[in-house]
């Protein structure tokens, strides 16, 4: 692991390890403490497998009674606790902590209501993102936020996380399709937020828990609404001369007032590598492809898939195809789902960033990548949620070459700040993690992070839940608690008041 | 007699805030007071009017982006996006006509503030499904920005999200970011009539988890059906669906939805501009609007200003109503029947309608059953009633939208909250607002 730094261990509560597995024994029994070194070893690492770190211990709670006791007992005895899904997190949300608990929610996998009528699923937060949609689908009913890992990934990490997909521009985020949890705090006190119906009145701390990144409580029961699958879904496959013209090609088609269920975009040496991977059948000679999905109603579906030709027509594309038949929308979509896979075959290791940015900037982010590429030695492929301007640039480097990752880190850093620069943020769907902890300060500046802080300090005073991640530097609760105002004077006395 | 303080700029919002921590007073954070009737009633050493911060900052329609200043009236934003075939898709309601003040106030910071919807909220999201930044200042006399600019953001918390239905009470917004959508090209309605609520949720369940995409589901009872132009001739209950989009999809969905509900009742239709007409009522609510009161002068304008100071950022946009002294809002409500805004799950709306009913409410009931708008008998809110009949139905949220001041200060407004998640907001409320200036106890009382 290059250059990150985690919270120093607590020396005492290392020192205390064998009571304090003992006492998580009483709280959890059988097999649901882990502290065997080889046991362990399976959860030091999430889907950045570039950090590792064993645990102090592994606990797998079974009921929230169990969750609830073991964060009160963390509480009482200083103890950090990171949550854990499935451990698909791609910013190092999940690293574990040499002195903390990893707190795995992999036991809390049932489905515990589904509700046709009122369109909700309440499920158990390590039920998986996919296992949603799979419950429901013989009523013709699916979860629609869909990440790429929506096999493994689950819905308590989905929660933490706001996971996105290729569906959000048209479907939401998942803060858009959960109506509610039920949480545990660090204290152990459990509270309940929404239910299966709209909008609370108030705050609404909901909207605050998801995205939190697993450092505001742990999840233990989730209610989602669920959507009927659309009745038809086309795909276009749009190859075009350039990247510019591709970006505008989907500018135009959202002018024209089409929002697409999914499009994405891939540049050269991504559609190379697909083809290569698989066969996807994509045009090779094109410097820019586009997959345009529209889903709905079939009539819909066809008047539309015939505007976006025009479009893409209008704006000198070289290649267009449509699909015509449901196996033909699912191979022009193989090769952009292979996207990861077929990298790993060109490139011994790779590291996958997430952007976003304004569509528009584009063509000037492509133009300064290809410089930071030659820059670094290091060749990097872009697949590009074009609809939502999140870029997923995969940075291609050898870890056996000493250096290497250290160099396609600061690639990535620089692609980031980039974002930034261009008025975009540091993170579209993959959260910050430890990944991006440190660039948050160029996006937020010292009283912005003070004010998120504030909000953490709100749920868990003592920073225990996930510490290090995120935040750059976490400070303490009692220090941002102070105010300093002065003054005092009347404001703006030129102006009228009463 | 209440200050009023005209913020022209972030910088003036600081130093109003300053001012209020550092002499221990409190300021109602407002916009341009359409809402201010909504919320518990509270009595504020100052009235901070943030109208003054107003324009549209950024707007990139191919973007699907706009920023504006918190003041910036809603319908000036609504007007723009408008002329480019966009708009703001949770279709945020008026409260104007509910509140007995004339339609078209609100700026876009008091729009985020009360986290506006409307029919559409179901497939579409509320307010706080559509925010992307914010800029604003906190009750330690602070301005911080949180979110950004891209529609797909997971940077830091979800401030936006989170400060969307605070009413002010943790942070004056100064400028927001919001995501714009395009507009359907057209719109129609299908009608089913004479349907009782259960039979009308029956069918808008089966409507809304059908595959033809309707963007409104709302039922309205005979007696309130007779206050909507467009339906009052019916002369029953109406049962709407609302389909929009392009035409080809429109007429072949109709079609197919048009089957599925044949055995549910009798089908009628509206046309594009019926349908216009009839979902901007059941958006606002129109049949339980009170009377606009006569106009008034603003007297406290009027006696406290040198005519040569008078400008537009004092001057209240025209028909908004009889504010005349902050700390009245809600006075002229008095006589007026109390009403309810419910949200439960969609099945559960009859249920919440009938308990209703028996005390002498009228219902009109949208988002497919699960928003139950609730017109008491008289000016008396009976809570009671309305928190049995909520709970009843497996739980939900009740607010209190109208009622006398005296009952929105001694009621609890929104739904009240556990012993545990009162004090976590507490808690936050320290955080943000430790001196408690910024609306303290509009939605829970001394937060």
């Amino acid at each position: 692991m290059s250059g990150l730094v985690m919270p120093a261990p607590k020396a005492d509560v290392l020192a205390r390890r064998a009571r304090i597995v003992a006492d998580l024994r009483a709280i959890v029994p059988g097999e649901g403490v882990i502290d065997a070194e080889a046991e362990m070893r399976p959860f030091e690492s999430d889907g950045v497998t570039a950090y590792r770190q064993l645990p102090l211990v592994v606990v797998l709670p079974s009921t929230t009674e169990q969750v609830s006791k073991v964060l009160a007992y963390a509480h009482a005895n200083g103890i950090p606790v990171v949550p854990r899904g499935a451990g698909t997190s791609l910013s190092g949300g999940a690293l574990p902590l040499e002195d903390g608990i990893l707190l795995g929610m992999g036991k809390f996998n049932r489905i515990l209501d589904i509700d046709f009528e009122n369109r909700t699923v309440v499920a158990q937060p390590g039920v998986t993102n996919l296992g949603i949609t799979t419950a429901v689908a013989h009523e013709g009913f699916y979860y629609a936020p869909d990440p790429s890992s929506q096999i493994a990934c689950t819905i308590g990490g989905n929660v933490g996380e706001n996971s996105g997909g290729v569906h959000c521009l048209k479907y939401g985020l998942t803060t858009n399709n959960v109506l509610g949890v039920e949480m545990v705090l660090i204290s152990g006190e459990v509270i309940r937020l929404g239910g299966k119906h709209l909008d609370s009145g108030g705050l609404d701390l909901l909207g605050l828990i998801v995205g939190s990144e697993g450092l505001l409580g742990v999840v233990t029961e989730v209610t989602v609404r669920i959507l009927k699958k659309p009745e038809t879904a086309r795909a276009v496959l749009v190859g075009f001369p350039s990247s510019e013209a591709a970006g505008a090609c989907v500018a135009a088609i959202i002018a024209a007032g089409i929002i697409p269920g999914g499009m994405e975009m891939m540049d050269k040496m991504m559609v190379h590598a697909a083809e290569a991977f698989l066969g996807a059948g994509y045009p090779l000679d094109v410097e820019a492809l586009l997959i345009v999905e529209l889903d709905g109603p079939e009539a819909e579906v066809n008047h539309l898939i015939e505007r976006v030709a025009e479009i893409a027509g209008t704006l000198g594309c070289l290649t267009l195809r449509a699909s015509t038949s449901e196996e033909e929308r699912v191979a022009f979509w193989a090769g952009r789902k292979a996207a990861f896979p077929a990298v790993g075959r060109i490139s011994p290791d790779y590291l996958c960033m997430d952007g976003t940015i304004p569509r528009k900037a584009l063509p000037l982010v492509l133009k300064r990548m290809e410089e930071m590429s030659e820059k670094y030695g290091l060749r990097c492929g872009n697949v590009f949620h074009a609809g939502d301007g999140n870029l997923h640039p995969l940075i291609c480097y050898d870890a056996n070459q000493p250096g290497q990752l250290e160099k396609a880190e600061a690639f990535g850093a620089d692609i980031l700040l980039l974002c930034v620069e261009v008025g975009g943020v540091l993170t579209g769907e993959h959260g910050v993690g430890v990944e991006k902890r440190d660039l948050m300060p160029s996006m937020f500046n010292e009283i912005d992070l003070a004010h998120q802080q504030r909000l953490k300090c709100a749920f868990d005073p003592d920073a225990l839940l996930n510490p290090g991640k995120v935040f750059p530097v976490l400070h303490r609760c009692a220090e941002l608690g102070r105010m300093h105002v002065s003054g005092g004077k009347l404001p703006f006395p030129d102006l009228p008041r009463f | 007699m209440s200050e009023r303080l005209c913020p022209r700029d972030e910088a003036d919002v600081v130093e109003a805030v300053r001012w209020a921590v550092s002499n221990g007073r409190t300021l109602d954070v407002a916009g341009s007071g359409s809402k201010a009737g909504l919320g518990r009633h509270i009595q504020t050493d100052a009235t901070l009017e943030l109208s003054g911060l107003s324009g549209v900052t950024l707007y990139e329609p191919e973007e699907l982006v706009l920023s504006a200043k918190a003041g910036t009236q809603v319908a000036e934003i609504e007007a723009l996006v408008a002329a480019s075939k966009q708009m703001l898709a949770f279709e945020p309601m008026d409260f104007g006509p509910l509140l007995g003040l004339a339609p078209g106030g609100g700026t876009l910071g008091g729009l985020m503030a009360c986290n506006l919807a409307g029919p559409r909220r179901p497939s579409a999201g509320a307010a706080r499904d559509h925010a992307l930044g914010i800029r604003a200042v906190s009750g330690r006399a602070e301005a911080f920005k949180a979110g950004g600019r891209v529609v797909k953001n997971v940077t830091g918390y979800d401030l936006p999200r989170g400060l969307a239905g605070s009413y002010g009470t943790l942070a004056a917004f100064t400028e927001l970011t919001i995501k714009v959508l395009p507009r359907p090209e057209t719109v129609e309605t299908l009608l089913l009539l004479g349907l009782d609520p259960a039979a009308a949720a029956a069918a808008m369940s089966a409507a809304v988890g059908s595959y033809y995409d309707v963007s409104g589901a709302a039922h309205v009872p005979e007696a309130v059906a007779a206050a909507i132009a467009a339906v009052a001739g019916a002369g029953t209950a109406v049962t709407a669906l609302r389909l929009e989009g392009v035409q080809p999809s429109i007429r072949h969905r109709r079609g197919k939805l048009e089957a599925m509900l044949r055995t549910h009742g009798t089908l009628s239709f509206l046309d594009a501009d019926a349908s216009r007409g009839f979902w901007q009522a059941v958006r606002d609510v129109t049949p339980f609007a009170v009377p606009l009161p006569p106009a008034l002068p603003d007297p406290a304008l009027m006696a406290g200003l040198d005519p040569a100071t008078q400008s537009e950022a004092v001057l209240r946009p025209q028909g908004l109503g009889p504010r005349v002294k902050p700390g009245d809002e809600g006075a002229h409500l008095e006589n007026h029947p109390a009403l309810w805004r419910i949200s439960v799950a969609p099945m559960a709306g009859p249920s919440v309608g009938a308990a209703l009913r028996e005390i002498g409410a009228r219902c009109l009931y949208d988002w497919a059953g699960g928003l139950v708008w609730a017109e008491m008998p008289g000016a008396e809110p009976q809570t009671a009633a309305v928190r049995a009949a909520v709970a009843a139905a497996g739980g939900g949220h009740a607010t209190l939208i109208r009622a006398s001041a005296a009952a929105r200060a001694a009621e609890e407004v929104f739904q009240p909250l556990d012993p545990i998640t009162g004090a976590l907001i507490a808690r936050m409320k320290n955080g943000f607002d430790p001196g408690r200036v910024l609306s303290p106890g509009r939605i829970y009382a001394g937060v």
